[in-house]
This record gives structure tokens, C-alpha cells and sequence, in this order.
């Protein structure tokens, strides 16, 4: 099989996969939602709630972020095509994330809100973190894309590694003294970014050798 | 060879029924898990029926009327880091804690340090029922039914000399008996054993109790059985769990809390909803069972009892 044959066929199981992964990515959501409906959320729901959808929220973003080593360590180009859907799932639970904080916790006392976010410095940082998510999942369509143009777009999106920085500190800083978890965040976070950062490195490297080498 | 006769089974060594019931709902949860899927729990209000009880109970003065929070929700939304750090762990986990035979070594500033066999204080000293607000430092509370005997009682038979400034209080130190104290979380962990302290004027006042069972039976494992502080005007991580040695001394002990973050736990925690906790507010609470704040009360509402105990102290220092 030559090389265009096997990106047309990666291409279609990519294709076909984008539905399965859209509900695969909505079990998490619908399993709370059932236990809800259930009553089974444990002793107190809202702290459930709220763990649930953060965790889920660092989870998407570090799969999100996953998308592109793995793309260029398997060779499967189109993978690309899933990334925008996960990262938009990573923003619908930092929605409810954050829905859950101002209906549960503050009954929409903005003022109260505003004070936690000044003096809170894990509330202040995980604010910041949902903020740069904003404007991704705003230039997240196609068009917003042709606007901005690839270069200048990609530049912005690479926000996202700050925001998932924001969110693993957020957890940091609010844990008690079982920071196992939040490390693991961490570290998944670090390889990431530093995977990214190696291979641009290598990169820029093997393009200045190339124009010195032509000129 | 030596065979030892078997001492006739005492009433509290049996276990306890409703938590032996509730291990196929273990396996249940268990199961549940593993298909993703959650079944329901029945949330009844108070413990399963036929667990051992603990009688004859006089009531106290000290009683709220609020609503109680249900006995599934105290059983199994527990802070006890000795059996893990999240809330469900030691529901799960306590079975491993063995509460009979148990002693609690009194030593120190005493006239008669002595190990008490958890029988002979439950014989020794009468039983009450105290309903009681907690009030835990991470702002949420719960309303319980504890058992309990009078801690200025327990403190008066032992009594103490004029050196015992304070009351020390240790937890039980087993790595087979809590699974939560085999790891030390890279370091981040607690020490061990937990440690508390009270003064002794905190430590006679008329709230202060052993807990000793709580629903009017005897107190489930991940709840501290068999013998535990409660001090409702102070934070929950105050009343210290399954305590296997209470010591009068003259300095105020450390307690683990503070060793842990001396920035964010202090020696008195007393619930001030004026004094914020560094990280979060202290000025509302989540009472369990609610899905909504509501605003924290000064010594969680046990003012008349105790705010004589702090006057002249600055609260925001002495948090």
C-alpha cells in the first residue's frame, strides 16, 4: 500500500471514530448525572460534583495535549481532526466546573466570588486557568481558524499548556497533605510540554542546517 | 502446652450487625463500580436494625434539636487519615481496626496513671447521649447523635496535680490496624501517631466528651471507636479518633495538624468564622444533607459554654 492510500484509510477510521469517542467522552457526565438522578452522589454531593468535574476537566486537557506527540509518534496525521472535540469537552467541564462553584458554593454572590478570587490564591489561579480557556474554545471553529490565520492561531492555542498549568497548580494548592494525585497531573503535564519542546527544538536545529547547507 | 481459656464474649466484642449487613453493599458498591454503573443505596435515617446498643443513655442539657444527619452519611463521609485521605476510605477500610480488646494508657501529671480497660470506663462512668453540631475545618458540618461520658468526669478519677497544664491525647499506631499509616506520601504525609491536645480548663468543660458510640450504639470503626474526643466548638480534626493514651503534661503538646501546616492549623482551633482558614473562607459551612451554605456560627454556636475559656486572647492569633 503506498503512502496516500494509507493516510485515505487512516483518515476514514478517524473519521468514523469522532462519533464513538463523542459519547465515550460523555460517560463521565452521564455517570454523575444517573447517580444524581439516583441520590447516590455520597454523603456531599456538591463537594462530588465538584472533584468529578475537575478532575475530568485536567483529564481532557492532558488527553487534549496528547494529541499531537502521539500524532507524530505513531505517523496517524488525522488524529488532528479529534483534537478539537476533546478540548472542547475539556471546556464543557470547566463550565460545570465553575457552574457548580457559583450555584453551590456562592448562590451567585458575586461579590462574595470576586473576594475568593482576590484572596484565594488556588481560586485566583484556577479563575486564570478557565480564562485562557475562553478564548480557545471561541477560536476553536474552522472559521475562527481561517480568521486568525494557522500561524498566529497556532501561537494562541498553545495557551492551552498554561491553562493545563493552572489547573494542575489549582489542585496543587488546595490539597491537603495527599498531593499524589496532583503530582501525577504534573508530571503528565511536564513530559507533554517537554516532548513538544524537545522536538521544536530539533526542529528549528534541522531547519537552520538545511538553509545553511543550501545556501 | 498452654491453651488459654476463653473469656466469655462480652456484649461490645460482638460485632456490630448493621456493619456486618453492610459489607454485601460493599460488594454491591463493588460491583457497581466495575460495571460503571452506580446502584442505589438505601439512605435510611439511623443505624440498621439490631446493631449492639449502648443503654441506659441520660439525656443531656447540651442537646441540639436540629435535624440529625442521617447515620449512613456520618458512617461514610469520614476524615480519618489513619485508613486514607479521601472521605470514603474509612468506611471501606476500618474493618481492619481491631476496638476490643482495647486499653488507654492515662500517664503523666496524674495521681493514678493507670491503663484503663475500654470496659472499665464504659462501666465506671455513666452514659449520655449528646447531640452535637461538627463543624469540620474544611466548612463542611453535620449534626450527631453521640454517646459519650463527661471528659471532666473521666479527668476527676485520675486525678491530676497542680503540674498538669494540659491533656495530651494519642491515637493508635498499627500499620496492620490502619492501612493509612503504611505510606508516608512521599514525605507530605502526617506523622504518627496523631496527636491532640486541650487545656485543662477546655479539657473540663462540661461540652468536652469521650464518644464512645454515637445512634446509641457503639461506635463504628471509621468513626474512632472505640473511644474518641468530641469537642464541638472546636474543628472536627480537634477530637481525635480510636485514642489509646491521654497524658496530663505541663507544656501544650504540638498537635499533628499544626506540625503538618503551622501557617494553617493552630493549637485551639476553635470555629471562628471570623479567622479564614489561609486557602478558604470560614464564614459559611455546608451542613451535610444541604445543597446550599449556610453562615458558621462563633465556637460553632457554643458560646455560652465556652467563650469565658478565651477571653482577653486574640482569636486571629491563637486560631
Amino acid at each position: 500500500m503506498d503512502k496516500r492510500n494509507k493516510a485515505a484509510l487512516h483518515m476514514t477510521w478517524v473519521k468514523r471514530a469522532k462519533p464513538v469517542l463523542f459519547v465515550l467522552c460523555l460517560l463521565p457526565v452521564a455517570q454523575l448525572a444517573y447517580a444524581a438522578y439516583r441520590g447516590s452522589l455520597g454523603a456531599d454531593p456538591v463537594e462530588t460534583l465538584t472533584y468529578a468535574t475537575g478532575d475530568w476537566t485536567l483529564r481532557f486537557l492532558l488527553i487534549t495535549l496528547a494529541v499531537t506527540p502521539l500524532r507524530y509518534l505513531t505517523g496517524i496525521r488525522s488524529l488532528v481532526q479529534l483534537r478539537r472535540m476533546l478540548g472542547l469537552f475539556a471546556f464543557f467541564h470547566v463550565c460545570l466546573h465553575f457552574l457548580v462553584y457559583v450555584v453551590f458554593d456562592q448562590f451567585f454572590g458575586w461579590r462574595l466570588i470576586l473576594e475568593d478570587i482576590l484572596e484565594r490564591r488556588y481560586i485566583m489561579v484556577g479563575m486564570l486557568g478557565f480564562m485562557s480557556l475562553l478564548p480557545l474554545a471561541i477560536t476553536s471553529t474552522d472559521k475562527m481558524l481561517k480568521r486568525l490565520g494557522g500561524k498566529r492561531w497556532r501561537r494562541l492555542h498553545r495557551l492551552a499548556y498554561f491553562a493545563g498549568g493552572c489547573g494542575v497548580i489549582h489542585y496543587l494548592w488546595l490539597v491537603k497533605s495527599d498531593y499524589r494525585e496532583p503530582l501525577i497531573y504534573i508530571v503528565i503535564l511536564a513530559v507533554l510540554l517537554g516532548y513538544r519542546v524537545v522536538r521544536s527544538t530539533k526542529e528549528r536545529r534541522k531547519l537552520q542546517t538545511t538553509s545553511i547547507n543550501t545556501i | 502446652m498452654l491453651i488459654k481459656r476463653q473469656d466469655d464474649i462480652k456484649p461490645s466484642e460482638i460485632t456490630n450487625p448493621s456493619l456486618y449487613a453492610r459489607r454485601r453493599e460493599f460488594l454491591k458498591g463493588g460491583a457497581a463500580l466495575a460495571l460503571g454503573v452506580a446502584l442505589p443505596v438505601g439512605s435510611a435515617l439511623g443505624p440498621a436494625y439490631g446493631a449492639a446498643k449502648l443503654s441506659p443513655l441520660t439525656p443531656s442539657r447540651f442537646n441540639t434539636d436540629e435535624e440529625l444527619t442521617p447515620y449512613e452519611a456520618i458512617t461514610t463521609h469520614n476524615n480519618f487519615y489513619e485508613f486514607g485521605t479521601d472521605k470514603e476510605s474509612p468506611a471501606k477500610l476500618a474493618d481492619s481496626l481491631r476496638p476490643r480488646p482495647w486499653t488507654v494508657l492515662v500517664d503523666g501529671e496524674v495521681k493514678r496513671p493507670r491503663e484503663w480497660d475500654i470496659e472499665d470506663i464504659l462501666k465506671q462512668f455513666p452514659l449520655e447521649e449528646r447531640i452535637y453540631r461538627l463543624r469540620c475545618v474544611e466548612a463542611w458540618s453535620m449534626v450527631i447523635p453521640w454517646v459519650g461520658i463527661s471528659l471532666a468526669s473521666f479527668i476527676k478519677a485520675v486525678e491530676p496535680n497542680s503540674n498538669a497544664k494540659y491533656v495530651a491525647f494519642e491515637t493508635l499506631v498499627d500499620q496492620e490496624q490502619m492501612p493509612g499509616q503504611r505510606s508516608n506520601l512521599f514525605g507530605f504525609g502526617l506523622n504518627w501517631p496523631y496527636i491532640e491536645g486541650l487545656r485543662i480548663d477546655e479539657a473540663t468543660n462540661p461540652l468536652a466528651i469521650l464518644g464512645v458510640g454515637l445512634y446509641g450504639e457503639v461506635m463504628p470503626n471509621q468513626n474512632g471507636a472505640p473511644i474518641r474526643l468530641v469537642v464541638p466548638w472546636k474543628y472536627g480534626f480537634k477530637s481525635i479518633k480510636s485514642i489509646v493514651r491521654i497524658s496530663f503534661v505541663e507544656q501544650q503538646p504540638v498537635n499533628t495538624w499544626q506540625v503538618q501546616a503551622p501557617r494553617e492549623y493552630g493549637f485551639y482551633a476553635n470555629v471562628n468564622p471570623q479567622v479564614d482558614h489561609p486557602r478558604w473562607s470560614q464564614g459559611q459551612e455546608r451542613r451535610i444533607g444541604d445543597w446550599l451554605k449556610r453562615e458558621t456560627l462563633m465556637f460553632n454556636g457554643y458560646g455560652d459554654q465556652v467563650a469565658q475559656l478565651y477571653s482577653g486572647m486574640d482569636l486571629s492569633k491563637n486560631f
